[in-house]
């Protein structure tokens, strides 16, 4: 079929018409009909595209990701079923002079949190000079006694970061939570861009979109530079726990694009403090360990005894300084949600500085006037647990029975430490292409990667991700939300 | 290469083999089963449950109902379904070592045989899916060849598919001979079609089927693929490969094996070995191939870690 047809015969509906803009910010348009300028060369492609052509990618898009075999498991049914990720065919626009703001602040976080996680494990002036209460830090179930004066290569703790950033109202954005240990969908971000790539490539060339091919490239190099003193061509590996994880997929396609061996706990020996893989000629020295498992399961010896996902005596291995961890031991008590809380204060206490990207407003549920008043309005806010990820054991008010309220009301009152609280926010909009016909507004969030090797690198994207259910907040993959490419602009 | 992702490379390629063997031997049996015949049908399913290398008995006496099982029933091994989950099994454990391929035509295959395998009730349905399957086999071992490095993860497969063959094989032959009194012609032709091998075998041998011959074919003939000469002789070449490439120590222990066991089926003559009856030299290559089983095992997968660090 000729697809030369003038743009001027548009008897087609307008693919906007049921779009409504609500109290949150969107994305898009500043006004009904008034798109903000980064946005306007997609506003005029969608206009100029026939509602069957859109369909047509979409399809495309979906193919493409099928054939990939692009997948995640969900858990909480039965052996796990596999998904194809959901994923939304328009991209999320992010401008220079806005991202300009990301990149100085999310730089600004992972210094910070650094320079905690090593004064947590080492002097504790923090917890001296009483800017934190040192009964949050002993109580978080992801400190790790064992990390204590262990030292850290470049004293690089996190050197792989995932920040979850939203969008407030009046357009400023601010950091929801830091995924210090094992962050993950790095490679949705950087599958779903070279999908986009084929299917909108006018596109990409008039908007001046930044590349982030490069991840893959800067992982080696973050991990090539934390390397023990004295390997000059060390043997980096990614460690994963198994076929059956979530992110299996993703685990395979970074150790193949990096060209490293992906490896599992079985595959690792340690002998006098080093650590080995077994190949079929001999034992191989390893260096860097790229790990995608928990804290919990590294090592059967030193944590939890019935792992069969780690190695036993890595950790040994480790604290002799033999063989690095990328991400480091125990930076859950940094990314624990109720030191959340604190992580301004972090920022102020170690660079003398003002966060550049703000916090949500948190309650604490150990203290006694923040609990009253979070238990005695539940219905106004978002309840977490502090030590969980991915969605997972979370009360969302607005959205919640008289049911579940009691029930999460119990748990707090049961386990204060364990519990946080946040304001239930409306997280910014941004245009999907919904049910195959029209363009609707749907929340989005924004997870970019931050590296820390030798020096910070964040590649100009990330992974949006959307609630695809319509008024739904919830953005995580296991709970029903999808992905958009997110383009960030040259300047 | 890391012994785990060899391990799975080998696994992978002898469950798939072992699919292949009990596809071939079921459908030429079932084809032999349409005949009226002097062997009963008991006979002929025992012949095949001991060519499968099943310890159970087969309970139902009614063919339809014993192939449906071979084929769709997950829960007996050596049953198509369960050699075709098991490679897939070992293939998705090292998906990023094998090419996508390779990936999609197993997976599609797997498919294929699982949601077929539900619904085998017409009568004409398992020769069909039987048929199906080994089209998809031959495709799948082309894109092996023409798809992968020929480097260490391909010779690794070889030694799989070689291995299995050879022991298959083996299997298959003593099962028949072991129970050729009152075999009748029919069941011959069962035999070599069971190997793929009735028409390279008349290429030889012309079409006049004899005991002895077919024996001497399918055992000691180096040119044709399904024979356990021929697959010894892969075995050893993708063993030699893999001694050179990984430079392991002990390589030579599978050499001593292997070359043992080539060379009796290089330098034997079917009269010796019929002399004394074909079970104990059959016998003796399962037994061997075991014993190359276990050597591969020690060298390349499971070695300890002491020995290397006695070095």
């Amino acid at each position: 079929m000729a697809t030369t047809s003038q743009p001027t015969e548009r008897t087609a509906p307008d693919p906007f018409s049921a779009y409504q803009i609500q109290s949150a910010y969107d994305e898009m348009f500043r006004s009904p009909g008034r798109p903000r300028s980064h946005y306007r060369p997609l506003y005029s492609r969608l206009l100029s595209l026939r509602p069957d052509e859109l369909r047509r990618s979409k399809h495309e898009a979906d193919l493409s990701f099928f054939n990939q075999g692009i997948t995640f498991t969900v858990y909480g049914r039965s052996e796990g079923t596999e998904r194809i990720f959901p994923h939304d065919l328009l991209p999320r626009i992010i401008s220079s002079s806005e991202w300009e703001v990301i990149e100085r602040g999310l730089t600004q976080r992972i210094t910070a949190l650094n320079l905690f996680l090593k004064d947590v494990y080492h002097e504790r002036r923090i917890l001296h000079d009483r800017v934190i209460p040192g009964e949050i830090i002993y109580t978080c179930k992801h400190f790790r006694r064992q990390m204590r004066g262990v030292k850290i290569p470049r004293d690089v703790y996190v050197s792989v970061c995932g920040t979850d950033l939203i969008r407030l109202p009046d357009g400023r954005f601010v950091v929801l939570e830091d995924n210090l240990r094992v962050p993950s969908g790095v490679s949705y971000m950087l599958t779903s861009r070279k999908v986009m790539k084929q299917i909108f490539p006018l596109l990409f060339r008039k908007c001046g979109v930044r590349p982030i091919e490069q991840y893959s490239q800067a992982l080696l190099s973050t991990l090539r530079s934390l390397a023990p003193e004295g390997r000059s061509s060390p043997t980096i590996v990614l460690l994963t726990p198994g076929v059956y994880n979530s992110a299996y997929f993703e685990h395979t396609y970074l150790a193949r694009q990096m060209g490293i061996e992906l490896v599992e706990g079985r595959d690792l020996v340690v002998h006098d403090n080093y650590v080995y893989m077994r190949t079929t000629s001999g034992l191989q020295r390893v260096d860097v360990i790229y790990r995608r498992v928990d804290d919990d399961f590294l090592d059967p010896l030193a944590f939890r005894p019935d792992s069969a996902l780690g190695a036993a005596g890595l950790f040994n291995a480790y604290r002799a300084g033999n063989v690095v961890l990328a991400n480091a031991l125990g930076n859950g008590v940094a990314d624990d949600k109720a030191i959340y809380a604190y992580v301004p204060a972090i920022i102020r206490y170690y660079l003398g500085e003002d966060p550049v990207l703000d916090n949500v407003e948190t309650f604490l549920m150990t203290d006694d006037v923040q609990r009253r008043h979070v238990v005695d309005n539940l219905e106004k806010f978002v309840v977490k647990a502090v030590g969980e990820s991915g969605g997972y054991g979370m009360l969302i008010g607005p959205h919640s029975s008289s049911e579940q309220r009691a029930q999460f009301r119990e748990r707090i009152l049961a386990d204060p430490r364990n519990y946080i609280a946040q304001p239930t926010l409306s997280l910014s909009t941004a245009p999907c292409f919904i049910d195959d016909e029209h363009i609707e507004p749907r929340h989005v969030d924004l997870r970019p990667y931050v590296l820390y090797g030798e020096k910070v690198t964040i590649v100009p994207g990330g992974l949006t991700r959307v609630a695809l259910r319509k008024g739904s907040l919830v953005v995580n993959s296991s709970q029903g939300g999808g992905s958009k490419d997110t383009w960030v602009l040259q300047g | 290469m890391l012994s785990r992702v060899a391990d799975s490379l080998y696994w992978m390629s002898r469950y798939f083999e072992r699919a292949d063997h009990c596809a071939r031997v079921l459908e030429a049996n079932y084809n032999l089963m349409l005949n009226p015949s002097k062997p009963s049908r008991e006979q002929r399913w025992q012949r095949i449950t001991a060519a499968l290398g099943l310890s159970v008995q087969l309970s139902s006496p009614d063919p339809q109902t014993n192939v449906i099982r071979l084929i769709g029933e997950p829960r007996l091994p050596s049953s198509i379904v369960a050699c075709v989950t098991s490679a897939r099994e070992n293939a998705s454990q090292v998906r990023e070592q094998i090419s996508s391929e390779m990936w999609e035509r197993l997976n599609q295959l797997y498919h294929e045989v699982t949601q077929s395998s539900m619904q085998l009730r017409d009568d004409s349905e398992p020769l069909r899916l039987i048929s199906v399957f080994r089209e998809g086999t031959y495709r799948f071992q082309g894109v092996t060849d023409s798809t992968m490095n020929h480097g260490e993860g391909w010779h690794f497969i070889q030694v799989g598919k070689y291995m299995e063959r050879a022991c298959g094989l083996s299997a298959l032959l003593d099962a028949q001979f072991s129970t050729s009194v009152g075999a009748d012609h029919l069941d011959w032709v069962g035999l070599l079609t069971s190997c793929s091998a009735f028409e390279a075998y008349c290429k030889v041998y012309t079409a006049e089927l004899n005991p002895s011959a077919i024996a001497e074919f399918l055992l000691l003939y180096p040119d044709f693929p399904y024979t356990v000469r021929y697959s010894a002789e892969q075995m050893h070449r993708a063993l030699l490969s893999l001694a050179n490439i990984s430079a392991a120590r002990k390589a030579s222990i599978i050499e001593r094996i292997i070359g043992k066991l080539q060379s009796s089926l290089a330098y034997t003559q079917i009269d010796e070995i019929l002399v004394r009856d074909l079970h104990p030299f059959l016998a003796g290559v399962i037994e061997q191939c075991h014993r190359v089983h276990a050597a591969i095992h020690e060298v390349y997968i499971e070695y300890p870690v002491e020995s290397v660090f006695e070095a």
